[in-house]
């Protein structure tokens, strides 16, 4: 059990790096509390699996310090930093039968013969493997394999915690739900800190209650996954996270206005408008998401005339692409809407509306 | 379901039989022949029927010579097998030591077996051979042309420096085969170092093992040119094993009856160890699997 903490760390696979992009990891603060579910997502070469390895002590970081309540633990490797790992790909150690399997990492720190099989049997328990304790591992299915993989991070009960690297990329869909919702029963019955990576919002969002969002080596954004849907902190998680994803439009501010291109914005919100005249940069931009976009069929007040594209139905919704100016928007409809044919006529409401500045949001002062 | 039946799918197989004819069924059928008769010329032949196998099978200086093979087959891979393991354990696994020690390892395998021999003939002469005058001159009298024990220690040494690298390289290969995720695996689990081998690497060895000892037993069980030229058989007949027993046979005294009749016991003893030994290791995996189910 420990809060895991990453100070002022960095990585590079270089031998000596120069430029930011050298990096695996770009230099990071973050903080794991003890007993969170966490996941990791990003998108593949983010830097996630060098991340957790760090942590894990497999990887030792150009510079920085890893934490483990409170005592830095750089210079321990693994064995010594009582850390459970799952891999992506299941490694049993195939001669074995599935308990000694399980009891592996305990005989090697010479547990009583006793204690092994309470804690192999509790385990088998959880993951329902206790049909298949005598059976040797070779033969196993693969999701039985990563189930035992699993299971040998849980029998520790000294764990500080457990990492996760894509574990159920070689599951069938079908039972990758399930194993989900054991892990996260597991989570709350032995309240250990978890962080699961993925690239998968829908694994990270169901798993996990505050996820970290990875971006060429950084951190974009630590939250909840209704916050990060929200309030995408950096324009990558609006990409990323929701489907599809969140749309970005350059604006600029003139003679008391905003546009984007040259099409004038109706927002009545001076603090946004201030923001924008304030910014030195010229890399200004309005994020909406599809989903909060208010789409008519006939011109309603402060809504902007726009050219439908597409429409795509999904069944329960349809996703409308639509041109405003140049810009090209999506926005989603519920089914039994009015869906416009050739114009539609849109809005944006303002509490759904937010300002990115360099990429980054910039939280207007009256919200 | 009418299943159209064409069986001429079997002509298909013609070409590899005529083939196969003229590679094994042949050549092995005129051994056959001839140990079943007693041929004297082209045109003068009796039916001996067994009596050249017989014959074979009673001969004291046979039975000696394959009791030395299965000794001298049975030492070597007790040697070679753990001291190749052990060279593959050691040998660098990335970056240009790894090629150097590669080819290193590899440059006994690249030199012909009566080359070798001549080698190390040179080598243990106690005149001028570096390791003849080397064990004299610490006080030990080595002789390879008067003591068994040397010659034999001295043949046993060479076929290990001449194949452990086979051994050495089948492994490594083997080893470089497995998935880091394994070793890391591994150590998240406190693994020590013999756990890592015992239950990590030498599963992963167990099929280039298979073929490395079939291979190994089958090039031992058949070493001719090596002790030929090292110690031609002696002292007496304590190195002589029996494809050299065999070659004074057919070619020294010209017993062609005799000789085809040891070389097809000769023959059928390889296919039977090989046989017997390749049903176990299968077996053993197959148990494995039905034990579970």
């Amino acid at each position: 059990m420990a809060e895991i903490m990453l100070k002022s760390l960095a990585h590079s696979y270089l031998e000596s790096p120069r430029h930011a992009e050298d990096f695996a990891i770009r230099e990071m603060t973050h903080v794991w509390q003890q007993g969170g579910a966490y996941a990791l997502l990003g998108p593949s070469g983010c830097g996630k699996s060098t991340l957790l390895n760090i942590i894990s002590g497999l990887l030792v970081p150009t510079s920085g310090e890893v934490h483990f309540d409170g005592n830095v633990v750089n210079p321990l490797p693994p064995e010594e930093r009582n850390i459970a790992q799952v891999f992506q790909f299941p490694v049993v150690y195939d001669t074995m039968t599935v308990y000694d399997n399980l009891a592996f990492p305990l005989r090697n720190v010479e547990t009583s013969e006793t204690k092994v099989s309470e804690r192999v049997e509790e385990v088998a328990d959880v993951l329902d493997l206790t049909s298949l304790l005598k059976r040797k591992a070779k033969n196993l299915t693969a999701d039985e394999k990563q189930k035992v993989s699993m299971g040998r991070g849980l029998v520790r009960d000294d764990v500080s915690a457990i990492l996760f690297d894509e574990p159920l990329t070689v599951i069938d869909p079908h039972l990758k739900w399930k194993l989900r919702r054991k892990l996260k029963e597991i989570h709350q019955r032995f309240n250990i800190t978890m962080i699961y990576v993925t690239h998968d919002q829908l694994e990270a969002s169901t798993f996990a209650d505050k996820i970290a969002v990875m971006y060429e080596g950084q951190v974009v954004q630590f939250g909840s996954p209704r916050e990060l849907f929200e309030r995408p902190g950096h324009t990558f998680v609006g990409y990323f996270i929701g489907s599809p994803g969140m749309n970005f439009m350059r604006v600029r501010a003139s003679d008391g206005h905003l546009y984007s291109g040259d099409v004038l914005l109706p927002i009545t919100s001076s603090s946004l408008y201030e923001n924008v005249t304030r910014c030195t940069s010229d890399n200004i931009q309005l994020g909406i998401r599809p989903e909060f976009i208010e789409v008519h069929d006939t011109p309603v007040e402060r809504a902007l005339e726009s050219e439908v594209i597409q429409v795509q139905d999904l069944g329960t919704y349809s996703i409308l692409s639509l041109r405003l100016g140049n810009v090209a928007l999506k926005a989603r409809v519920e089914e039994g809407e009015p869906l416009p044919a050739d114009k539609a006529y849109i809005h944006f409401p303002e509490a759904w509306t937010g300002l990115y500045v360099d990429e980054y949001r910039v939280e207007s002062g009256d919200e | 379901m009418n299943k159209i039946r064409n069986n001429r799918a079997w002509l298909l197989i013609l070409p590899m039989l005529l083939l196969v004819a003229f590679s094994a069924i042949i050549p092995l059928m005129t051994v056959v022949n001839y140990s079943v008769q007693d041929v004297f010329d082209a045109h003068t032949r009796f039916f001996t029927g067994t009596e050249w196998f017989e014959a074979t099978l009673n001969d004291r200086d046979l039975q000696a010579a394959l009791l030395r093979q299965f000794a001298f087959s049975f030492t070597v891979l007790a040697i070679e097998v753990p001291l190749g393991i052990g060279i593959a354990l050691l040998m660098p696994k990335r970056g240009w030591q790894a090629s150097a020690v590669l080819v290193l390892v590899t440059l006994p395998l690249l030199i012909p077996w009566n080359v070798v021999g001549s080698i190390w003939q040179i080598f243990t002469r106690g005149d001028i051979g570096l390791m003849g005058v080397g064990l004299r001159g610490m006080g030990y009298g080595y002789s390879i042309t008067s003591s068994a024990v040397d010659a034999w220690a001295t043949i046993v040494l060479m076929d290990v420096w001449h194949w452990t690298p086979l051994i050495a390289l089948l492994c490594y290969s083997g080893l470089r085969a497995i998935p880091e995720a394994y070793y890391q695996a591994a150590r998240i689990d406190r693994a020590s170092k013999w756990s890592v081998f015992r239950y990590i690497q030498l599963p992963k060895l167990t099929n280039v093992l298979v073929i490395g000892i079939l291979l190994r037993f089958m090039h031992s069980f058949m070493i001719y040119a090596e002790p030929f030229v090292l110690t031609g058989g002696g002292p007496g007949s304590s190195t002589t094993f029996l494809s050299q027993s065999l070659t004074t046979m057919a070619i020294a005294q010209q017993d062609l009856g005799p000789s085809a009749a040891f070389s097809l016991i000769y023959f059928l003893i390889i296919l039977l160890v090989c046989w017997v030994f390749y049903t176990a290791i299968m077996n053993m995996q197959k148990e494995k699997y039905h034990g579970e189910s």
